[in-house]
């Protein structure tokens, strides 16, 4: 009888997320006025708390514990009083954020009591502390003016917070990311990069000349090249993209862009070359099943899971995601295909892009430069990850080992993903300020510089 | 903290700074953002699109895979589906006694043994890579709901295979007690219909012969399929490839001439024909259907090294086959700087090439079919077990590997095989066949060598079937290969 419910959920769910992630793309359509944007963003709540409440239901009468359902509770009230946080004080919020975060959350969630109940407790609670650290951010950015005055702090403390980890860092599966402080172990990196964004925005705020642009270029060059040697691939990756993206819209050089792809590829080539944990990871990407009983044994676990669970899944609690080393952080995805299906994978992956467009429009949008640039840098460094982590686990890029936003397992990322997302409805309610708001995306925005 | 309602101080400020910003402005980003939202449009397409892609064409492959524990859990919900012939007739199939407990049966004992493999102590063949189908069920939903609340196994998926049971037991018993390879397949569509492996074992009684199967000290390997896996020289078989490469070399090959007395020398390297026969005057058809060793040693020494090799890696050496029950690499190691000697024996196919009869079989099936090969494949069709279909597998091209004018040069010369050379048993037959011959020398000591035809016939209103036959250690391809394929064709075509 519990596997028919489960077999039946399973359908279930994939319909109601379908239904949520179309909504997504259904409120970009031109002609939605206020009324039926706020229309669509309440259908998306009903459908994320459906898929909430149906999801908790498997579990609990799979794990047939109370505390689950105590647990349940405790995450409806938080998702109600984070919307309702937003909505009464930061009124012109977008919603859509809003919403993805949630969702992206509850998936969260609900993945993690089903892999590890004391994981997802604690999970919840570092949810909780990232919710009422990062809820003053979008009053900060409206208000506070000083953040683009302190440009080379955010450069030299992110410089030098990369150092500490690649001389005390803890070695994470060949790569140095983190370090233990009184027993609670942070990657920096995840912060680093939001400072990072904050430099690089300030530096081509105050000038884009060629100069300018060589020194700021040798920052930036510093921070990949001690990820690299941290053996951060991932990590170093994301800074380098994020960097010459900045630095072609800042300039808005189509050589500088041409000409930083091809260096990183240069660059990626020398890094085969070099080092030996780099052709250990293509060759795992390449040829997976050859290398199975070593380093491939991730990845091809993490096909089976994605291959095994078909389109439509296998069902809660049906598949063994447990067999994917380290499935709580780096191979969530390969989780959800596995159990919840590929339908469901394949909107997961929608949802994650239209936050990302959420980002570039609103980016667009900004009057003020400096919060464009910061915008901007912002998505890509959200947008990028995402992708690093999908195309990883999929097998479609090598694997760099970084985790998905908002629904893997571990504080740091969890806290800076926060972080990035209020920083991005600081500036969207900033944006208002600044005047009229437009949701097409053709209109003419204006780049400044004082 | 409670947020200004009316931001007029902002708003003001806001409107100064922008009547003085709109001085200085520059151009809009507008250009640059465009790129960048398409540039990452097109990764997280290209991403989607690459999980669909694994998901219809690449997840079989990990389904399936040995290591995947997943397919063993559904064992407990499934029966076991059955794998059949072309015909419906049973190849495996599950029992289930009265207590409940389950044995897989295969009623035709040994002469499946390899191609549809076991299914106790790991899993092999078909029962290996179709895995995951055999133990999905598609039966009825309501069925399925009612045996999930009863808590009854559902019945798993049959897979209906393109094997033939009377063409497999025609070349198996042709094969007699002899080791080694048939394969028989469609040209046109890629299907398998046959393909035997000796020495064998009996798929029911494997659980208790386990233990002395793995010890065997003969070092027959038993459990290797050798038409897929099994790596020869091909000996003169592979004079198609030395030809075809000097014909594309010398548009005038039709002017080639040799005199044959029996032996080749270059250097200190002297090769010899078969039986040391002498061939006299000959052109390079007739050097191809006498299978002259001596000719083709001097061919060999006038051919382009690295264009020999493109060639051969264009005709599927070293590189896996398009073949999705796996199989091993053929190899070509032939290098620029080879000496004389090296080039001599690789252009009568020894020294160190070795091939798979799988990758002959396509080789010979691509001439035969105008130049493309067809992908080889083994399943037609999944069923739910009340025959209902679940998927079909339709013929797939694999790639056109010979041109057209060559592949008629080719049948050409292959037919001069059957009616004036090595496989003249073949000849005057109710069929056209086509074909070559081949004996492979396997050991510097003794004169043995491994008997080899490869081929294809011809009759009108029947659709055309080609051979890759390798019979181990028995002797010339002629006396001991040909035989074989006779008996297939015969079979097939009377």
């Amino acid at each position: 009888m519990i596997t028919i419910f489960v077999e039946l959920s399973k359908y279930l769910l994939i319909i109601l997320f379908a239904l949520y992630t179309y909504e997504c793309f259904a409120v970009f359509r031109r002609k939605n006025d206020e009324w039926k944007r706020n229309t669509i963003y309440n259908k998306q709540l009903l459908f994320m708390f459906l898929i909430h409440a149906d999801a908790f239901l498997v579990i609990f009468l799979m794990e047939k514990e109370w505390d689950i359902l105590a647990f349940y509770g405790m995450q409806v009230l938080f998702l109600i009083v984070l919307q309702a946080g937003y909505r009464i004080l930061y009124k012109r919020s977008n919603r859509l954020l809003l919403n993805n975060m949630s969702m992206l959350l509850t998936i969260g969630f609900i993945m993690m009591s089903r892999l590890d109940f004391l994981k997802a407790e604690r999970q919840f609670i570092i949810v909780l502390i990232s919710a009422c650290i990062t809820f003053l951010i979008p009053f900060i950015i409206e208000n506070i003016k000083l953040l683009r005055n302190m440009t080379w702090i955010y450069g030299g403390v992110g410089l030098a917070m990369l150092l500490i980890v690649a001389i005390l860092g803890a070695t994470s599966y060949g790569a140095k990311i983190s370090f233990t402080i009184a027993g609670i172990t942070l990657q920096p990196t995840e912060f680093v990069k939001i400072l990072f964004v904050f430099f690089i925005a300030g530096r081509f705020y105050i000038s884009t000349e060629f100069k300018q642009i060589v020194i700021t270029s040798a920052f930036a060059a510093a921070h990949v090249l001690i990820l690299a040697a941290s053996k951060d691939l991932g990590g170093a990756l994301i800074f380098f993209v994020v960097y010459i993206v900045m630095l072609y819209v800042a300039s808005q050089h189509l050589y500088y862009f041409v000409a930083g792809i091809l260096g990183g590829c240069v660059a990626s080539v020398v890094a085969y070359k070099i080092f030996s944990h780099v052709r250990v990871r293509v060759i795992a990407w390449r040829t997976p099943l050859s290398v199975i009983n070593k380093e491939g044994y991730q990845i091809c676990q993490s096909l089976f899971a994605i291959g095994t669970g078909g389109w439509f899944g296998l069902g809660l609690y049906q598949g063994m995601p447990k067999t994917i080393p380290v499935v709580e952080q780096d191979f969530m995805f390969s989780a959800i295909a596995e159990e919840l299906g590929g339908v469901f994978a394949i909107c997961l992956i929608m949802v994650c892009v239209s936050c990302f467009f959420m980002f570039i429009n609103i980016a667009l949008q900004m009057h003020d430069f400096y919060y464009k640039l910061v915008a901007l840098g912002l998505g890509v460094v959200y947008g990028f990850q995402v992708f690093l982590t999908l195309g990883g686990v999929t097998k479609f890029i090598p694997s760099t080992g970084v985790t998905l936003p908002f629904v893997s397992y571990g504080g740091s990322s969890m806290l800076a993903t926060f972080i990035i997302f209020s920083i991005i409805q600081g500036l969207y309610i900033r944006r208002q300020d600044e005047g009229e708001i437009d949701d097409d995306f053709t209109k003419k925005s204006y780049q400044t510089y004082e | 903290m409670i947020l200004p309602k009316n931001p007029i101080r902002h708003t003001n400020k806001n409107k100064k700074q922008k009547s003085k910003k709109i001085q200085k402005e520059k151009h809009s980003q507008n250009k640059e953002f465009t790129v960048i939202t398409y540039i990452f449009l097109g990764l997280f397409l290209a991403l989607m699109a690459y999980f669909v892609y694994f998901q219809v064409f690449k997840s079989q492959t990990f389904i399936n895979n040995s290591y995947n524990k997943r397919i063993d859990a559904f064992a407990k919900k499934v029966v076991r589906g059955e794998i059949l012939d072309r015909n419906k007739n049973v190849l495996a199939d599950t029992k289930i006694s009265s207590s409940g407990t389950e044995t897989r049966a295969y009623p035709y004992n040994d002469l499946f043994s390899q191609v549809v493999g076991f299914s106790t102590n790991g899993k092999s063949g078909l029962e290996s890579s179709m895995n995951f189908n055999l133990l999905s069920s598609h039966a009825p939903l309501l069925e399925r709901a009612k045996n999930e609340f009863q808590g009854n196994k559902s019945i798993g998926d049959n897979v209906i295979t393109t094997l033939d049971v009377d063409m497999q037991k025609t070349a198996y018993k042709a094969l007699g007690n002899n080791d080694g390879a048939v394969i028989v397949m469609e040209p046109s569509t890629g299907k398998i219909l046959a393909m035997v492996s000796k020495p064998d074992y009996d798929p029911n009684s494997i659980e208790k012969e386990w233990n002395q199967i793995i010890k065997n000290k003969d070092n027959k390997s038993v459990l290797i399929n050798r038409a897929t896996q099994g790596l020869y020289p091909p000996g003169s078989t592979f004079k198609i490839f030395t030809t075809l490469e000097y014909i594309r070399e010398n548009k005038d090959y039709g002017k080639y001439q040799f005199d044959c007395n029996g032996s080749f020398t270059q250097g200190d390297t002297t090769i010899h024909c078969y039986n040391n026969e002498k061939h006299g005057k000959e052109n390079l058809e007739e050097s191809f259907a006498q299978s002259c060793n001596s000719s083709f040693a001097n061919i060999g020494l006038t051919l382009k090294i690295s264009s020999f090799s493109d060639l051969c890696n264009s005709l599927l050496f070293n590189q896996e086959l398009p073949y999705e029950f796996g199989s091993s690499k053929s190899s070509f190691k032939l290098k620029e700087k080879a000496s004389d000697s090296d080039i001599m024996q690789t252009a009568i196919g020894q020294g160190e090439t070795v091939v798979t009869p799988l990758h002959m079989a396509m080789i010979t099936s691509a001439i035969a079919n105008n130049g493309i090969l067809m992908k080889p494949y083994l399943v037609s069709e999944i069923q739910n077990y009340q025959g209902a279909t679940v998927k079909v597998y339709q013929p797939e091209e694999s790639q056109k590997l010979i041109s057209s004018d060559e592949t008629k040069i080719m049948q050409k010369f292959m037919k001069s095989v059957v009616t004036d050379g090595t496989g003249e048993k073949l000849d005057n037959q109710s069929y056209d066949a086509y074909g070559k011959t081949g004996s492979a020398e396997y050991t510097d000591t003794d004169k043995s060598s491994h008997a080899w035809f490869v081929g294809y016939a011809h009759q009108a209103g029947k659709t055309d079937i080609s051979v890759s036959i390798v019979v181990e250690g028995a002797g010339s391809g002629s006396s001991y290969a040909v035989p074989i394929a006779k008996k297939i064709l015969d079979e097939y075509y009377d």
